[in-house]
């Protein structure tokens, strides 16, 4: 047993620090948030040529082949700075989904694009609000012809291919789709967002030609799969976001004096920032097994991932609403950064499932592997 | 990383598996002996045979194991809930490290094995009525007189101390000097004439914990451990073990217990576990107790490069003892109206929900309590600056008192 990063992702975590520092400050998420575009196209670009969109896929595909010991490293980094970039729909939903479920000829056609970050790819499953089922679905497939209207799909409108549940009228109920979006059938309108910097948008099929991904019947099983494994990388990318909070929070802290004293001095802000730590440090452990599942498939995966997953998604909750109200006033104004790791927050935790969701699976999986 | 066993891991695992499968005492042999008789039983067992205290080394009793085949160890002890102990963490947990640290050779090579053979059980003599968190403010005295030492005073809490055969025990040598400066640090024979004992009856109905008196106690310079005026600093070592081992060990109900109790009750004709309400609470305990067990796991790995623990592994016991509360109060909350009844016989897991309610309280504030585990992550951990002391930087004999 080993419950540490090696030495090469201690360095490559390094490296990726050193680089968003230089090329993520808070300035570019501000950027975003108050202007038209939708993401940091360069940002996006430079992520690309450090191989980062291609950690996980394998070399043949025009990956780098790495593990996802290496991209879980990413993930934190990308959270921790509030990226303004479509990864977690590109890296971590749309490639997982083409390496899960892809024939050859889709991994051949697909996967070369995504690792370059030339092809943004999505993944498209709610329909309205409240939760997803197999049966609810109302997005039907005729003959690879999709029709159907999906919500929320995020970075839809930069997006050239989206992963679309749909129903199915065998097995599970439920087949998954690789859409090129730029066709006739289908038509993309932005959705107003809760964070500024990722953009939404609501996705209407008419009759849009579609391939199945995997086989038909099996989609609600490959979707939970691939809801999983993107679990794990998304609970990654809240604690980053976390930490960022509870350091935001303590420089602050430290720093604004309150009846002649620092305010972090004060054991109602002291405790606070203690319990940001604790939830923290208890995420990032869980992240730790949930990362190590991920990376060895391993029969715990739904456990692990929905471990990792709620308390990451608990943490950054935490932590970025309790950032704001050790800053004061300051931390409600327009002009501090803030509200950047409040709105993402909210943004990670509904993407692929809100808690009570993954509350209720993470039981399930218990029950159904008896692995208390 | 990577959460499977190396092939050697895994060969030592069995090898504990098979130990304990052939070892564990049965009721029968536990049958008729008290709480401190069971547990000496099954830790000489152990000690015979080469698996108490692991990770010490032999000439200590133990066998130079590495910190990750203790947690294979207490994984596959764990798979016996009902095993006895909980008499020698004192000692074994904290006690021995000080003495490992600061104690001479021939002292540890006559204490250690018999420590962890269970045959001498080890006592705390920190607290006092008016040094609890504040545990530098202790006013129990020792004066020089020759070769040895003269203590008088009293301690508080001190749990065990009826059954035990050494304490260790931090007294004031000088209340002249500030009061973390005056303090001095012993091992000291509880069977020393001038030592009376009065057990103190604890809210659970139980009495574990015990005034000690000390009248005229006679120590020989020899157990003193570090220098006159060292003590808090030695105790500081002690209260990072007790920390670091507090924090792992269960107290009462565990996850397994409340999700087999969910399992069988019942809500609107339906097992509780399927209630979308039991299940949040569940999921939510059980992302406690699995971001504990692995920030354990990942702070072996300090503790293997031979670090000592630091203040991070206050997060154990912060974390757990308030979880359990809840856990325990929820439980009952499961069964309904017959959650009020405390019946080995009649209530569910023997009454262990409704025992851990009880116990619990005191684990919130025994080896330090939540707000003071919160203030030292807060303050050593992350940094933040302590709050203004009105007792920093004149003697001890004239800080301030409450009545
Ligand atoms: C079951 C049990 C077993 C024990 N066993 C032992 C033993 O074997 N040996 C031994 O030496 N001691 C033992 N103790 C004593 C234990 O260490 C003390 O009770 C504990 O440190 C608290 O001290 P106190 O009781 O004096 O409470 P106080 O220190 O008076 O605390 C009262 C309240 O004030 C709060 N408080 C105090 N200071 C601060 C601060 N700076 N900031 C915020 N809040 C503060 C506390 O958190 C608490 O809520 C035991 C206690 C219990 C309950």
């Amino acid at each position: 047993m080993n419950f540490e990063f090696s030495e090469e992702q201690n360095l490559l975590r390094e490296q990726a620090q050193g680089f968003l520092a230089e090329h993520c400050p808070m300035s570019k998420v501000r950027a975003v948030l108050d202007g038209e575009a939708s993401y940091d196209r360069e940002l996006w670009q430079k992520v690309a040529e450090m191989g980062w969109t291609a950690t996980v896929i394998p070399e043949e595909y025009g990956g780098l082949g790495l593990s996802y010991l290496e991209l879980v490293v990413i993930a934190e980094e990308l959270g921790r700075v509030v990226a303004p970039i479509p990864f977690s729909s590109s890296v971590y939903l749309a490639t997982e989904a083409l390496i899960l479920a892809g024939s050859i000829e889709q991994k051949e056609r697909w996967l070369p694009k995504l690792a370059v970050g030339e092809v943004i790819g999505t993944f498209a499953m709610a329909e309205g609000h409240g939760r997803a089922s197999a049966a609810g679905l109302a997005t039907t497939a005729d003959g690879g012809a999709l029709t159907g209207t999906k919500v929320a799909v995020a970075d839809g409108d930069i997006a050239q291919i989206a992963i679309v549940v749909a129903k199915a009228d065998d097995g599970d109920g439920a087949a998954l789709y690789l859409v090129e979006l730029d066709q006739a059938g289908v038509a993309l309108d932005p959705q107003r967002t809760l964070d500024f910097s990722r953009s939404h948008s609501r996705l209407t099929l008419s009759g849009a030609k579609a391939e199945l991904l995997g086989s038909s019947g099996e989609g609600w099983a490959l979707t939970q799969k691939l809801l999983d494994r993107a679990a794990v990388l998304f609970a990654w990318e809240q604690v980053g976001g976390a930490q960022a909070s509870l350091e935001m929070a303590k420089e602050y802290a430290m720093g604004r004096y309150a009846f002649g004293r620092p305010i972090a001095s004060y054991q109602a802000i002291k405790h606070k920032l203690a319990n940001m730590y604790v939830n923290n440090t208890l995420a990032r452990s869980n992240c730790y097994y949930g990362a190590w599942a991920l990376n060895a498939d391993a029969a715990e995966l739904p456990l692990a991932a929905a471990t990792a997953r709620v308390s990451a998604t608990q943490a950054y909750y935490f932590a970025s609403k309790e950032n704001i109200q050790t800053h004061g006033g300051m931390g409600y104004t327009w002009e501090f950064d803030c509200q950047f790791l409040y709105r993402r927050s909210k943004l990670l935790s509904v993407n692929i499932g809100s808690e009570g969701q993954w509350q209720d699976k993470l039981i399930t999986a218990i029950e159904q592997s008896n692995a208390a | 990383m990577d959460f499977n066993d190396t092939a050697e891991e895994a060969a030592f695992r069995e090898q504990a598996r098979a130990w304990l499968q052939d070892n564990v005492p049965s009721a029968d042999e536990l049958e008729g002996l008290g709480e401190v008789e069971q547990a000496q039983l099954w830790q000489k067992r152990k000690y015979d045979a080469g698996w108490a205290c692991i990770r010490w080394p032999k000439e200590y009793g133990g066998r130079d194991a590495s910190a990750i085949e203790q947690v294979i160890l207490n994984q596959e002890e764990a798979k016996y809930p009902a095993l006895p102990g909980g008499v020698f963490g004192i000692g074994q947990g904290m006690a021995a490290p000080t003495l490992m640290a600061w104690a001479a050779d021939e002292q540890k090579l006559r204490l250690l094995p018999k420590m962890a053979s269970g045959e001498e059980i080890w006592c705390q003599l920190f607290s006092e009525p008016s040094a609890g968190s504040d545990l530098a403010a202790l006013r129990t005295k020792a004066e020089k007189d020759g070769d040895e030492w003269v203590i008088n005073g009293q301690k508080i809490w001190t749990s065990g101390a009826h059954y035990c055969d050494y304490g260790i025990l931090v007294v004031r040598t000088d209340p002249n000097v500030a009061k973390h400066k005056g303090l001095s640090y012993f091992f000291v024979d509880m069977h020393s004439p001038g030592i009376e004992i009065k057990a103190i009856k604890q809210l659970s109905g139980d009495a574990n914990f015990n005034e000690v008196y000390f009248t005229d106690v006679r120590i020989p310079d020899s157990q003193r451990l570090g220098a006159v005026g060292q003590g808090w600093q030695v105790a500081i070592s002690t209260l990072m073990h007790e920390r670091a081992s507090i924090g792992g060990g269960g107290s009462g109900v565990d996850f397994k217990a409340l999700l087999q109790l969910a399992r069988t009750v019942t809500i609107d004709d339906k097992p509780a576990i399927e209630d979308s309400a039991v299940r949040a609470k569940l999921a939510n305990w059980y992302c406690r107790r699995s971001g504990l067990k692995y920030t354990g796991y990942r702070s072996l790995s300090a503790l293997s490069r031979g670090e000592m623990p630091g203040p991070e592994n206050s997060i154990g016991k912060l974390v757990a003892a308030p979880m359990t509360q809840d856990m325990a109060s929820f439980a009952m909350d499961l069964m309904e109206m017959s959650g009020a009844v405390w019946d080995e016989e009649f209530s569910p897991a023997a009454g262990l929900f409704q025992g851990t309610y009880m116990g619990i309280p005191g684990f919130r504030i025994a080896g330090g309590t939540d707000e003071i585990m919160a203030n030292i992550i807060a303050e050593r951990v992350l940094g933040l600056p302590q709050e203004p002391r009105v007792d920093k930087g004149i003697p001890f004999s004239e800080v301030p008192t409450g009545t």
